[in-house]
């Protein structure tokens, strides 16, 4: 194989960019985690083709890009339902296959879910920007040259590091499935718990919201439940004069503000640190994955859990994990 | 005569026209050329024009203009 291999791109798709897990540590300087919106997905695409589990790969959204692969490569595509193709010819999603040199990797129209997220064997090759290749696009840092991918781009890969898993596809049962009908996203009541009124304490829980077309790596926005009523209060100094503004705090990964206490918004990977807004709580660890696989207008539902339950979710997502060791070492 | 439907190729807000002051792109009963765009899907703050991939006649919309689309669900009728 050549030292230079590389894919590139003929069609961007709506927006690619390289992700990784992250870059976590500098949250209290402004600087989000950004990272893979399914960790999941790129950690089962990872696996599949040999990689670390931390390797970059691509994450595409609603629509796939279309990329000329310079080399030979082993490829494995995750993530939301949407065909990849070789040639044009179809391949089985969750599974590693091969790439001859000078073919093009295509995509089908999406059937489930939002993202996919592309592997391939070595690795995408943008350098570490704060230990992390992942593309934080607002900020204009990391990925590629800090920003989405656009055609004529011409994408460097790694050297492979280990066997790749080919042929076979990750049973159903390990994938995380993309969410078909209702969502529910459970979450833990937070710090300002206390300014909302009892009845909208129940009908935050009880309503169904919508996800918002404008949802993206940033926040997740949601509409059509009843607006918040907050307990009237004297607005502290610092805090706006609206009663869902709060004195300035930190805005945790997954917390929920709601803005005039209207359209819930759940902060992602890219998200800013800090504001001024009221949090109604913050959506557990093990349910941030399925929102970055949400498609606007679906149904979602927030359930309340506890500290306890929010563990044993975030155990059972690391059990899916060596479910997944299980089946790529078997 | 073969009537193929086209789907929505991504999920957002369907527009009919560039703009609220403009004409459609496309009116029912209108001929389609490859590469025509027919409407345009509004999501993640952008808009993305849904381009014909197939000449024809188009015969009937699915959805009205502002309309919320799903990936794949069906946007217009041809008839080639």
């Amino acid at each position: 194989m050549a030292d230079t291999a590389s894919f590139e791109v003929v069609k961007p798709g709506l927006s690619t960019t390289v992700q990784d897990l992250g870059r976590p540590g500098f949250y209290h300087l402004g600087l989000p985690i950004s990272g893979a919106m399914d960790r999941f997905s790129l950690i089962a695409a990872n696996r599949l083709v040999g990689n670390p589990d931390g390797a970059a790969g691509l994450e595409a959204v609603f629509l796939g890009p279309v990329l000329r692969f310079s080399a030979d490569a082993t490829v494995a595509v995750t993530g939301a339902t949407m065909a990849p193709k070789l040639d044009g010819v179809e391949q089985p999603g969750w599974a590693a296959f091969k790439v001859a040199a000078g073919q093009e990797l295509s995509f089908g129209t999406l059937k489930a879910g939002a993202r996919i997220v592309i592997a391939v064997a070595g690795g995408i090759d943008v350098p570490e920007v704060k230990g992390s290749r992942s593309t934080y696009a607002l900020g204009g840092l990391g990925g590629f040259e800090g920003r989405a991918l656009k055609a004529g781009d011409v994408v460097k890969i790694g050297t492979p590091a280990g066997p790749a898993k080919l042929g076979v596809a990750v049973p159903e049962e390990i994938r995380r499935q993309a969410p078909a009908g209702g969502t529910v996203l459970r979450a833990m009541p937070g710090l300002y718990w206390h300014r909302i009124t009892e009845g909208s304490q129940r009908s935050f829980f009880e309503d169904t919201w919508k996800v918002a077309p404008e949802a993206d790596r940033i926040g997740y926005r949601f509409r059509g439940g009843r607006s918040l009523d907050f307990v009237p209060r004297e607005q502290p100094f610092g805090a706006g004069s609206d009663p869902s503004n709060i004195v300035d705090s930190c805005y945790p990964y997954g917390s929920i503000q709601v803005p005039g206490g209207t359209e819930p918004i759940v902060l992602h990977r890219d998200a800013v640190s800090g504001g001024g807004y009221f949090m109604v709580g913050t959506v557990i660890s093990a349910d941030m994955d399925l929102i970055g696989q949400l498609q606007p207008h679906q149904p979602v539902r927030f359930e309340a859990v506890d500290m306890d339950q929010a563990l044993a979710a975030r155990h059972a997502e690391k059990e899916r994990l060596d479910r997944l060791a299980a089946f790529i070492a078997g | 005569m073969t009537k193929t439907t086209i789907e929505a190729p991504l999920p957002g807000t369907f527009y009919r026209a560039p703009s609220p002051e403009e004409p459609v792109f496309k009116n029912e009963g209108d001929q389609v050329a490859i590469g025509d765009t027919v409407g345009l899907i509004e999501v993640m703050k952008s808009f993305t024009p849904v381009v014909a991939e197939a000449a024809g006649t188009l015969v009937a919309f699915h959805v009205d203009n502002e309309d919320a689309v799903m990936a794949g669900q069906p946007l217009y009728d041809l008839e080639a």
